[in-house]
């Protein structure tokens, strides 16, 4: 009974997560386009952004202690720590370990953004683009439930949801009001102190 | 409060945050009060500056006149 429980709950937690994470992406992505309406401060956005992602961190510690310890699978503490190591589909199971690392790595960073500068957080935020995608093939790869309706529907919703935030980011127009003359006043400073 | 006006991009989240000392100006960039913060504002203006996507705020501890 009790391994019952904890292999649903490992399906339900990356099913969840899998939701929250795309959310994050998607809160990410509005933020960098300064998104914001009369009933939508710019605030909200990345509040939302954080407190998610804060909470996809937690059902994804609860997805891999209940996979790892699920007396069925043996999977292991290795296999969750060191990607592609695992007996059982080490590619698959290997793209999920990725992409929690680096969400680990970009979350710690985030919480001490005052101390390593913007410029590392960003660098480092860019990750982001390769932990979602390994999550989703982490999902199609060995989701228990990765073919069932339910679950395609989950899929399609999430992916259709950033693919539609990315197209808009690159798409969209510097947001800063003075992009064009600040870039120009740095190039005029920067051949100046050059010669 | 002090801004590093070379890193301010006009995202405006401060001036949403902490209205009580940050206005903005034509183009959005952030006008702040001059003088020290009440303490009973101080929460919200921690919370303007560690909400600025590019890291341009700072509160700093000034030294109480005698």
């Amino acid at each position: 009974m009790s391994d019952t429980v904890l292999w649903y709950t490992t399906r339900g937690a990356g099913a969840v997560s899998l939701v929250l994470l795309s959310a994050v992406v998607v809160l990410g992505v509005l933020s960098t386009l300064r998104f914001e309406s009369a009933s939508w401060p710019r605030f909200l956005t990345s509040a939302l952004h954080r407190n998610v992602a804060l909470t996809a961190i937690v059902f994804l510690a609860l997805h891999i202690v209940t996979a790892v310890v699920d007396p069925f699978t043996h999977l292991g503490w290795l296999a969750a720590i060191v990607p592609f190591s695992s007996y059982y589909r080490p590619l698959w199971l290997g793209f999920g370990t990725v992409a929690f690392e680096l969400l680990v790595a970009i979350s710690v960073t985030s919480l001490v953004r005052g101390a390593i500068g913007h410029a590392a957080w960003r660098g480092i935020h860019w990750l982001s683009y390769a932990s979602w995608p390994a999550a989703v093939l982490h999902g199609f790869g060995t989701g228990t439930d990765a073919w069932s309706a339910w679950m395609l529907v989950i899929d399609v919703v999430c992916i259709l949801a950033v693919l539609a935030a990315i197209c808009a980011r690159l798409l969209a127009r510097p947001p800063d009001p003075l992009a064009a003359d600040r870039a120009r006043f740095r190039d005029r400073v920067s051949r100046t102190i050059g010669r | 409060m002090w801004i590093d006006r070379t890193k301010c991009d006009a995202h405006r989240l401060c001036a949403e945050l902490f209205p009580e000392s940050i206005r903005l100006d034509d183009w959005g960039y952030p006008i702040i009060a001059s003088g020290p913060i009440p303490a009973s504002l101080l929460p919200h203006a921690q919370r303007a500056v560690d909400s600025c996507p590019v890291l341009a705020l700072a509160l700093r501890r000034v030294a109480r006149r005698a």
